[in-house]
């Protein structure tokens, strides 16, 4: 199985994930078109490593580029800039969120789980904890459906009416909650009943290791983001944080 | 294996002021099986939890002397295996196999002996995958399997069930009980299952022991000794005592179609969970409709009641316009839908509002009341109430707009015989005041005593209706 996994899905998610910071990090602070151009070419040669497909891209892609747009064309509309600054400005937004949404994309929450356990000491309650959540996200959603046809089945219905569908739509998020927390209690009790934070010590059945590719994989992160912030201060556009 | 005693033990929860169990001795030998039979609300779950060491003294007011092998379970001595109902609110990680070792890294097992015993556990248990399989794509049963592969591994001296199989399939809950059986001899592991349904688990326990509903035990000794000598009492407690039939009633006479369903499709999430299903609904008349979890009973129904378009497929009523294309308002005039749980129908903060939302008038709101036997709850929040109180709110709810056909999903899925017996006799007399009815079920009892036809369903499709057993 290990080894269909793509590069990214191999590497510790702690090196992904640090290495995608140290881009963002120089996106951020680059006020010019330049910097962000040359981050963003260089994180979209990155996609392969991944593995994610087009369907995967898309969808996780999509909020992100819509927002980036909306940026920047808000900016040109509404602000006081020119053209040059409100696509920076764009540029700059997905360049510094492209890179963590590939190397999340990339991450199984299982072995970020351990890696922030297991390198970081956080404590178990919490990333443990966290996953047994996620497991209940799909339920939620499934339920919230669920919900949704039973107040139909009830003669309810908002039609165009927003104060009626304020009010529904608050009543089926209490409906959901009273759900959530009755099963997120169970879930809790079940993880007792099987020794969680007994107050003593665990034992790891997964190791998770940081080996020297993880290594490079920071430095090479880190490398790109100083390399490219270098190229835009050599031609002389580099500008810092406000652009001023 | 671990004995248990308890002695003068009582439990009451933080910040109520009846106890939940009070004044209990029982003593268990190690390795003995016991059937822990009570009413609802006579504190058999509370007693296991109190054993599986989940009740913290210091968030509530325990009295008495709880040992498990000696000592109190919370001082955890030995291991103590706890499953629970719902399947799906047990399981903590994404992988089989590490749902499994996650108790053994709770114990401190050292890690080289982990996967050995994951891998011993998943067989034992008979699990049909790997130990990579996502556990969100197993079914109920599986996923109880699982849990319970996750238990044994960690070889604990008492096994404690509440109610593991009431959410399953019969085959599913055969599956999970012949687990049960094998990890048990495996183990040597002394066994406490409460269930509603006693006869299936019969074979497979030493003791019986009924709880009295005002504390205290009712009956204590050998299935037979008990189920025979204390039958009527524990009818009356609402426990399921094998043999106990309740007289099948059937319609007096069919009445016209009302909803006739044909070439229906539904596709969700990739893949086809209806093809090509077809019912007919009468009047004066109950169609059961069966099958395997996950074999699109649900689905149809949701469709034959108006909140779900299909794929492909005609429903025809007296309205040229299919049920989904219906306003909310009329549909729930004509078709009413009961939901498997019922608290996901509710929309106000009372229980007589419930009734009067539809437009029902006063008087038949109170009727419905007196009849359901909820009329001293008439103030009461809905989500205040037991399950089987919820149950009885949410057929009523659905009746007080007089629809012509109801749909009913799963509706005696966790009810005791009590709650069981008033549906059966409910829906009998909706039935005779011309009502069509369409229930999806997977309790055999239900249709013996209710149905005049049944539809089998088997991945997506329906297979022609065969007549119940007179």
């Amino acid at each position: 199985m290990t080894a269909a996994r793509p590069y990214l899905g191999r590497r510790n998610p702690l090196a992904g994930l640090v290495a995608s910071a140290a881009v963002s990090v120089a996106a951020v602070v680059a006020a010019d078109p330049l910097t962000p151009a040359l981050l963003l070419a260089g994180t979209l040669l990155t996609i392969p490593l991944t593995g994610l497909g087009v369907r995967q891209l898309a969808l996780r892609l999509w909020p992100l580029v819509t927002g980036a747009v909306g940026v920047a064309v808000s900016n040109l509309l509404y602000g006081t800039v020119d053209a040059t600054t409100a696509l920076a400005l764009g540029l700059r937004v997905t360049a510094v969120a492209l890179p963590g949404v590939l190397a999340l994309g990339a991450v199984d929450p299982t072995e970020f789980a351990d890696a922030l356990v297991q390198h970081l000491r956080a404590p178990a309650r919490f990333a443990y904890g966290t996953l047994a959540a996620l497991r209940l996200l799909p339920l939620l959603a499934a339920e919230w459906h669920t919900i949704g046809l039973a107040r139909r089945a009830r003669g309810v219905e908002a039609g165009w009416h927003p104060v009626a569908a304020l009010r529904l739509f608050g009543g089926r998020v209490f409906t959901l909650m009273a759900g959530a927390i009755r099963r997120a209690t169970r879930l809790a009790l079940a993880m007792d009943a099987r020794g969680f934070d007994a107050g003593l010590p665990r034992t790891y059945a997964r190791r998770s290791v940081f080996t020297r590719a993880d290594a490079a994989l920071v430095l090479a992160g880190a490398g790109f983001a100083l390399a490219a912030t270098g190229v835009s201060v050599a031609l002389g556009t580099w500008r810092f944080l406000t652009g001023v | 294996m671990a004995g248990i005693r308890l002695d003068g033990w009582g439990w009451r929860h933080p910040g109520r002021k009846a106890w939940a169990v009070r004044g209990l001795d029982l003593a268990v030998s190690p390795g003995e099986r016991i059937l822990l039979l009570g009413a609802s609300g006579a504190g058999k779950s509370t007693v296991l939890r109190g054993l599986a060491g989940l009740l913290d003294p210091e968030l509530g007011d325990e009295e008495g002397v709880l040992e498990v092998a000696g000592a109190h379970p919370r001082a955890r001595r030995t291991p103590i295996g706890y499953v629970q109902q719902d399947p799906e609110s047990q399981l903590v990680m994404a992988r089989a196999g590490d749902d499994v070792a996650f108790g053994l890294e709770n114990h401190a097992v050292p890690a080289a002996e982990i996967w050995p015993r994951v891998d011993g556990a998943l067989r034992a248990v008979g699990f049909p995958y790997g130990p990579d399989r996502a556990t969100a794509a197993l079914s109920g049963g599986e996923q109880q399997r699982l849990a319970l592969a996750g238990v044994l591994a960690l070889r604990p001296g008492l096994l404690l069930l509440d109610e593991p199989t009431a959410n399953l399939d019969p085959d599913g809950a055969a599956a999970v009980r012949d687990t049960v059986d094998a990890v048990q001899r495996h183990t040597g592991a002394t066994l406490v299952v409460v269930e509603h349904r006693v006869a299936a688990w019969l074979p497979q326990v030493d003791r019986v022991v009924a709880l009295a509903p005002g504390g205290g035990v009712l009956a204590d000794g050998t299935p037979a000794d008990v189920l025979g000598r204390h039958h009527d009492a524990l009818v009356a407690a609402g426990v399921w005592v094998p043999g106990h039939v309740v007289p099948p009633r059937r319609t007096a006479g069919a009445g016209p179609v009302l909803l006739s369903a044909s070439g229906v499709r539904v596709d969700a999430g990739g893949r086809t969970v209806l093809d090509d299903a077809a019912l007919d609904l009468r009047a004066a008349e109950v169609t059961a409709l069966t099958g395997r979890n996950g074999a699109g009973k649900t689905t149809l129904s949701r469709v034959v009641g108006g909140l779900l378009r299909p794929r492909a497929g005609t429903v025809r009523t007296t309205d040229p316009r299919p049920p989904w294309r219906w306003r909310a308002r009329d549909l729930a005039r004509r078709i009413g839908t009961v939901f498997q749980d019922p608290e996901h129908q509710f929309l106000t903060a009372s229980v007589r509002d419930e009734l009067l939302l539809g437009g029902a008038s006063a008087d038949r709101a109170d009727d419905l009341l007196a009849r359901l036997r909820l009329a001293h709850l008439a103030r009461a929040n809905p989500f205040t109430l037991s399950g089987g109180e919820q149950r009885r709110l949410s057929v009523a709810s659905a009746l007080a707009r007089s629809p012509r056909l109801l749909v009913l999903d799963e509706p005696t899925f966790g009810q005791d015989l009590r709650t069981w017996t008033e549906l059966v006799w409910l829906l009998d007399a909706v039935r005779a005041e011309g009502t069509g009815l369409l229930v999806v079920t997977h309790d055999r009892d239900f249709v013996d005593a209710l149905a005049d036809g049944v539809v089998t369903m088997e991945s997506g499709r329906t297979r022609a209706p065969a007549e119940a057993r007179p």
